[in-house]
């Protein structure tokens, strides 16, 4: 995370945004979060309300660690940034329970454990602290943007090939044999690290491309 | 709750590993689970914190029931959590400084492993007994270490082994990661 904290007010506030996206995504590239990653994504549903959920609180906790950072004192920190988060994470556990139970129980304790997502408690530590609170909402936005599409990746190909939906709607012929493996936990690993090479395969690519042009 | 002990036991531990089939603690799975050494010291300080804020958890909702405040029962455990994780840390730096030195950084980050938090918030959702939620807290502790030893032990032996430049690192671990989930699977239907 030494990016971050290199970063001045030089660099355009919308770079924080972006850079969540796909340059530092949290799952991709710094591998972060991932109990939630793997045990929810078995559909694209739950991947979707997840990423949403964990995306509100890293807002949240970002704006708020960033506006009462001159107030906390060093030695507390990260006990009252937990705090913060937690109590993020009761709101959305309770508005989630109220929006659809049907949900809230196909999450499970999975929403209570948003808390000790390391994303969260990280970019709070690592960027938000140090941050104005535009640059941290950016940042949060960003980061949040790129965790839930790195949990579509993960829920949509879990999906596809282990009951041949998406979204709950048929999309694969019905003579589609079901990979059941798929929705299985070790399918999580699978598909993880299936897309962990995709993800290092593209960048190696990328910085190819960019040596060639250097020579 | 009429399951017996045994079952609870064997359930936390091998059928729903913590690790492997709930994707709870991955965070030092991955990342700890270098070197067997360190793999069998670092399940020792989880069970013990398992075990103390199992136990704890306990009492709190026997508070949260008694004063009528569910709401803040996420907060009252991450709290109890962090405390007893500065506790363990003081208590190894005072009695065995080089395990103190050994442990580094992954100590003061158990506060932030998932399955710590996941076993308390799962022995409240299924109302275990006192004395049941220490049978769970044991098991649960024991698979953690299970699993993070036997992957210490492939990865010290994949070490060694010639693997693809691109496969190497994060999704080498997935995939053997994958495999012993697969393996774990076996385990379904013991002591039910």
């Amino acid at each position: 995370m030494s990016v971050d904290r290199a970063a001045t007010p030089t660099t355009p506030s919308t770079d924080e945004f972006i850079k969540g996206l796909w340059r530092e995504n949290p799952v991709f590239v710094q591998v972060l979060g991932m109990c939630p990653v793997l045990a929810v994504t078995n559909t694209a549903r739950n991947a979707l309300a997840m990423g949403l959920a964990t995306m509100f609180v890293l807002v949240g906790s970002n704006v708020v660690v960033s506006a009462i950072r001159r107030f906390v004192p060093k030695q507390v920190r990260i006990v009252t940034y937990i705090l913060v988060i937690a109590t993020l994470v009761t709101i959305v556990d309770y508005s989630i329970a109220a929006l659809s139970l049907e949900l809230h129980k196909a999450l499970g304790a999975f929403i209570s454990l948003i808390v000790v997502n390391c994303v969260i408690l990280g970019r709070a530590e690592a960027f938000a602290s140090k941050n104005g609170l535009w640059r941290s909402f950016l940042d949060g936005l960003g980061m949040g943007l790129g965790f839930t599409f790195a949990l579509l990746c993960l829920g949509a190909v879990r999906e596809l090939f282990g009951m041949g939906t998406l979204f709950g709607a048929a999309v694969l012929p019905a003579a589609w044999q079901d990979w059941v493996i798929m929705i299985l936990p070790s399918g999580g690993f699978f598909t993880l690290a299936g897309w962990v090479l995709v993800v290092n395969r593209i960048n190696q690519g990328r910085a190819r491309r960019k040596d060639a042009e250097a020579a | 709750m009429s399951e017996s002990l045994a079952s609870i036991f064997l359930s936390a531990a091998l059928v729903n590993n913590f690790v492997l089939a709930w994707f709870l603690g991955i965070c030092p799975f991955l990342g700890v689970s270098g070197r067997l050494s360190t793999a069998v010291r670092m399940g020792g300080a989880v069970t013990f914190v398992m075990v103390v804020s199992s136990t704890c958890a306990t009492g709190i909702n026997m508070v949260l029931a008694a004063i009528d405040a569910p709401y803040l029962r996420l907060i009252s455990f991450i709290a109890v959590i962090a405390s007893t994780v500065q506790l363990v840390e003081m208590f190894i730096k005072k009695v065995s400084p080089t395990l103190f030195r050994q442990l580094g950084i992954f100590l003061p980050l158990i506060t932030t492993n998932c399955a710590i938090l996941g076993l308390a918030l799962f022995q409240t959702n299924r109302g275990y007994n006192p004395i049941q939620s220490l049978v769970f807290a044991l098991g649960a502790g024991a698979g953690f270490t299970l699993a993070l030893v036997l992957m210490a032990g492939i990865r010290e032996k994949l070490d060694l082994a010639e693997v693809p430049q691109l496969v190497r690192g994060t999704a080498a671990t997935l995939f053997v990661a994958g495999l012993l989930s697969v393996a774990f699977m076996g385990f379904a239907g013991l002591g039910s």
